[in-house]
């Protein structure tokens, strides 16, 4: 029994690398905005949608569909935080709520009247590949969404350590008046980081197509582990949501072989309650961060 | 070649601040505008620069350019700098990282040695501590920092809200003795200070703020004389 180990590990990295990708879009979203965008599933799922059609009307390959569907979810999303966004940024929570989860309604209801209820699925070459390392199994298109998941959030943490908008956006967490006195121009860097945060979620519904069905609530699905994942690394941490979506993804691996697979959910939010009691502002989160982000 | 509020009517919201206040400052030199709490002088800055406060009337030029109704970030651009009152640093970046913001506007950008040279010849102590977290220094570092911060966009006009608050009176004769130094560069600095005698020692021209007007403007060593002044600010 203890000889499948490496391998559950294995897949439960993997898994849990997507799973990462997943939270990014959500984390830094919450982080820069201050909004938790529930409509979030709903931008993976049409990135999912427009993978699948891409490779089933012209046999484009769902990893070459990232970069068509990744810029043009990141356009609608600044066009959505202009007329979704912006209007709530300063309105009370319950508002808030009601906008991004009334976008989510809408946009699976759109899934829904154009592309209907089925269950899809896209097949490539590479879909039941595996390669084979010792005694461990590891399937291609797992590894290749592991692969560019840390890809992207290396190249989302180099953008905000190191670029002039990327030190303006964590310089417009910690105190946006003084950002605004500094020339930078808020409007502008909450589009930037709306768009950038649902063009992550396309990133991730491109690399999920080859290993999951889309469907118009996959997006559900798949957002409620990654509320998870945010609050376990930390809240508004690119870096918590890479290691909370490893944590998450090996845990419900081994709970699902060793326990149950009913449970590996349940152990999942088990988790999130604990992070919760024993340390809120999660793995990677600063404490206090949520009332600094709101001068 | 001035920075010039007229009739200026601001405040929020419903609520009016500013009752129509006319005041110049030059290019160079410092201006200071006095007044007790609650009387306007944040508010007037932050019109200023475009921030919080809404103008309903009036007008801000910055050498004939028209900044009334320009978005704040452009205002930074066309040159004002505007050092908040209680040190707004990013707390939880480096002393540098909090400086390379200041040079953020355009027009500070691929100048950004040179003025961090000029910078560090005003405040050698932060070059010591430019690895630190702004939110770590001690309040006097916190107030050369973010007095630092502003020179970076190369401004035309400085405006400064009560630097020596919360000082001990050994950092505020450095911190006036920096002021004077800016001024000497040809900035424009428009000096707001609740201490009165210090503040009038550094300005050569003075505008009181009292029930949102202002009730005495004239060069500075007039008002050290004046009795209104010295009875309600200097305590004489
Ligand atoms: N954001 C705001 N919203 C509503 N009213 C405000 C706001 N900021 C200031 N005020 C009010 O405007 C008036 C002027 O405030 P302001 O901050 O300009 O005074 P000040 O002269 O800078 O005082 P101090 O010396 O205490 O800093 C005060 O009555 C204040 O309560
Ligand atoms: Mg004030």
């Amino acid at each position: 029994m203890l000889d499948i180990l490496p391998q559950l590990l294995v897949s439960g990295l993997l898994i849990g690398g997507v799973y990462g990708l997943l939270s990014i879009g959500l984390t830094l979203i919450f982080g820069m905005l201050r909004i938790v965008n529930f409509a979030q599933g709903e931008f993976i799922m049409f990135a999912m949608f427009g993978a699948f059609w891409l490779h089933a009307l012209w046999g484009i390959d769902p990893y070459l569909s990232i970069f068509i569907i990744t810029p043009v979810v990141f356009g609608l999303g600044q066009l959505i935080e202009r007329v979704v966004i912006k209007p709530i940024l300063h309105a009370p929570h319950a508002m808030q709520i009601f906008a991004t989860f009334g976008l989510s309604v809408v946009l699976q209801n759109l899934a829904l009247t154009f592309w209907g209820p089925d269950y899809r699925s896209v097949q490539t070459s590479y879909t039941s590949q595996s390669f084979i390392v010792g005694n461990v199994a590891i399937s291609a298109t797992s590894l290749y969404a592991f692969l560019v998941a840390f890809l992207m959030a290396g190249a989302l943490m180099a953008f905000l350590q190191f670029s002039r908008d990327g030190k303006a956006l964590r310089a417009m967490v910690q105190n946006r008046y003084a950002a605004s006195l500094m020339g930078v121009n808020t409007d502008r860097l909450n589009r930037l980081a709306f768009g950038a945060g649902v063009a992550y979620a396309a990133v991730a519904g491109c690399i999920l197509t080859p290993i999951y069905y889309t469907y118009p609530t996959a997006g559900v699905d798949l957002i409620i582990t990654a509320f998870v994942v945010v609050v376990l690394g930390g809240l508004g941490s690119v870096a918590g949501a890479m290691v909370g979506g490893l944590i998450i993804g090996v845990t419900q691996t081994l709970t699902g072989f060793f326990i149950s697979v009913e449970l590996k959910d349940v152990i999942a939010l088990v988790l999130f309650i604990l992070i919760l009691l024993i340390r809120p502002q999660g793995l990677l989160g600063r404490a206090g961060m949520e009332e600094v982000g709101t001068k | 070649m001035a920075l010039d509020i007229v009739d200026l009517v601001a405040g929020y919201g419903d609520i009016t601040v500013l009752r129509g206040i006319n005041l110049s400052v030059p290019a160079q030199g410092v201006v200071t505008l006095l007044g007790a709490n609650g009387a306007g002088k944040t508010t007037t800055l932050n019109a200023i620069s475009g921030l919080q406060a809404s103008v309903s009337s009036g007008a801000i030029r910055l050498e004939g350019t028209d900044l009334t109704r320009m978005p704040a970030h452009e205002r930074v651009e066309a040159g004002i700098a505007h050092v908040p009152q209680g040190r707004q640093l990013f707390p939880f970046m480096s002393v540098r990282e909090n400086l390379e913001l200041g040079s953020y506007a355009p027009r500070a950008r691929g100048h950004d040695k040179d003025v961090l040279d000029r910078v560090f010849s005003i405040f050698p102590r932060l070059k010591e501590r430019l690895r630190q977290q702004a939110g770590s220094l001690s309040g006097g570092e916190q107030q050369m920092c973010t007095i630092a911060r502003g020179l970076m966009s190369k401004p035309r006009y400085l405006l400064l809200d009560e630097p020596s608050l919360g000082l001990a009176p050994i950092v505020v004769k450095q911190v006036m003795s920096v002021i004077r130094q800016i001024a000497g560069q040809g900035i424009g600095v428009l000096l707001v200070e609740q201490n009165v005698a210090l503040a009038l020692k550094q300005a050569q021209y003075a505008y009181v703020l009292e029930h949102s007007e202002i009730t005495i403007a004239g060069p500075a060593t007039e008002l050290q004389n004046d009795d209104r002044v010295r009875k309600a600010y200097l305590g004489l």
